[in-house]
């Protein structure tokens, strides 16, 4: 039941599909559990031993379940730092579980909407991630693997706070609710900043694409909620969902005012941009980013006719650095990496343009 | 200790730990009223984690007195709340209960809440006794196996054995 990375490098998970409600503003919806045996200490005081008992009981019991589908597990201590970064880029693992020390891996399940991290700063951590606005979906689907790991597991649970965890930020539910926006009207009419005031007045946090940093690459937002103790899961769920509609609308209202009242300024943009993917012969990560984000917006707007938004998405990840050497095959420098993804790049994009099978075509 | 930003004597010991990683302050009181009216500013609604642990810490304000709450230990885990404080994290589900007194203003500054509403675990923890035991156990066993007492490693782990069997 181990990963094989070869071919995941060729597939793409669900959530990059570009399908679900709002797909065009809203790239996939995402909710976490933080949960921890009851008999251990947490991972701050947990000696090594203790860690690899934590990672084979929960292992062997989740694997044990069944009802997930078929199930991989990756012994992420074990990986090279490539094969750790590609599962960040997918959004399988987080950064710091990557980052991390000592016995730590993570099982995924079901066409990548599911993955279980062992031993991150929590004993467990499940993920479930969809495509678009599918927050009532991911919360169902999430639930149910709980309840499945839960007849398994004793978890560190306490009357009064709830699910046990690590830091006290998690405490409660243990669960974050998040959805990933591209909001790139509202970036170029200056208005994001207005935005995030608003949403901290609520307590809502804000983060780019992989949480670095205060510019977020290629105009994505993450927007979760803080609290996590004192609010059932469902009205953590409905706290998130209902500002949704509001910001896709207030993004909505930023591109019809691009649309009108700068036509031809927006237009050069967004056709500036796909010349510059579709020509350039070395082309750094970032700069890909910020010009298939205009790329991105111009498919949404009906600017640019000969491309798909599952193909937009799909680029955003595999125009990354663990992405484009596990496709290119073998490790590169930073020149040789910017040289592969324009050609990259100018393959997809042209093949598309010709009518051929893009990156679509697994 | 001496502030941090200026000569004057730290009375306010501050642990941040809402960016990536915990960052500890030592700030006079002018100093500290500065930096937490700062971080409510940027996080309106007062969920500032530093102005909790700073209110709740300044109440003695004296040396002593701070140095006295972060020698206390979780007796499972072996935890302080020193310890806690530098690095964001706690030891075991035990420090729950032990730092409660501690940790009750921290929470309800960071969720606003103390009573938990949410979903609960089909299996609750039986027997918490026996839960915390096996950590604790498990911890004497290895201080023992570092302090080179064998004996009384092995004897720890044919109790923690048991314990596992049982339940
Ligand atoms: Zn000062
Ligand atoms: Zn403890």
């Amino acid at each position: 039941m181990n990963v094989d990375f070869t071919s995941l490098a060729r597939t793409s998970g669900e959530w990059l599909r570009g399908a679900g409600p709002e797909a065009d503003i809203v790239m996939s919806s995402r909710i976490r559990l933080a949960r921890n045996l009851a008999d251990f200490p947490f991972i701050s005081r947990a000696n090594p031993g203790d860690r690899t008992e934590i990672e084979r009981v929960l292992r062997e019991r989740i694997v044990a379940i069944g009802d997930l589908g078929p199930l991989s597990f990756v012994d992420v201590n074990k990986l090279v730092a490539l094969d750790r970064q590609f599962l960040v880029e997918r959004q399988l693992i987080s950064r710091e579980h990557s980052e991390g020390d000592g016995p730590r891996g993570v099982v995924i399940a079901e066409n990548e909407q599911i993955s279980l991290m062992i031993n991150e700063e929590d004993h467990l951590r499940i993920q479930v991630i969809q495509s678009g606005l599918n927050l009532q979906n991911a919360w169902e689907t999430i639930n149910r693997v709980d309840d499945l790991v839960e007849k398994q597991i004793t978890y560190a649970f306490n009357e009064h706070l709830g699910y046990l965890t690590a830091c006290p930020t998690n405490v409660g539910t243990g669960m974050r609710v998040s959805v990933m926006l591209h909001l790139p009207a509202l970036v170029i009419t200056r208005q994001i900043d207005k935005l995030f005031r608003s949403l901290q007045k609520i307590s809502l946090a804000v983060r780019g694409l992989y949480g670095e940093g205060s510019q977020a690459m290629g105009d994505f937002y993450q927007i979760s909620n803080q609290i996590t103790l004192g609010r059932s899961e469902a009205d953590l769920v409905k706290q998130v969902g209902d500002v949704i509609p509001t910001i896709i609308d207030y993004e909505r209202k930023a591109r019809e005012f691009l649309v009108r009242e700068s036509h031809e300024n927006l237009h050069d943009r967004v056709s500036r941009a796909y010349g510059i993917l579709r020509t350039a012969q070395t082309i750094s990560s970032e700069e890909t980013m910020h010009l298939l984000s205009s790329v991105r917006m111009g498919v949404n707007l009906g600017l640019i006719h000969d491309l798909e938004i599952p193909t937009v998405n799909k680029l955003f990840i595999y125009t990354q650095p663990a992405h484009l050497q596990k496709i290119t095959g073998g490790e590169l420098d930073t020149a040789d990496r910017n040289i592969e993804r324009a050609r990259y790049l100018r393959r997809l994009l042209n093949k598309e343009e010709r009518g051929g099978d893009g990156v679509n075509q697994n | 200790m001496k502030c941090q930003r200026c000569d004057k004597p730290a009375t306010f010991h501050i642990t941040e730990l809402t960016g990536g990683k915990p960052q500890e302050l030592h700030l006079c009181e002018q100093h500290a009223r500065a930096y937490l009216t700062e971080s409510e500013q940027e996080q309106p609604g007062g969920q500032s984690l530093a102005g909790a642990l700073a209110q709740q810490l300044a109440v003695g304000q004296t040396a002593e007195e701070l140095a006295r709450l972060d020698q206390q230990a979780c007796p499972i885990c072996g935890i302080t709340f020193f310890e806690f404080r530098k690095e964001g994290r706690l030891g075991c589900p035990h420090d729950y209960v032990c730092f409660q007194k501690e940790l009750e203003p921290l929470i309800l500054n960071i969720h606003g809440e103390l009573q938990h509403v949410g979903k609960r675990p089909q299996r609750s923890p039986a027997n918490t006794d026996r839960q915390t035991d096996l950590i604790r156990l498990r911890r004497e066993m290895k201080e023992a196996i570092t302090g080179e007492d064998y004996e009384r490693a092995s004897k720890l782990r044919d109790e923690i054995r048991q314990i596992e069997q049982s339940s």
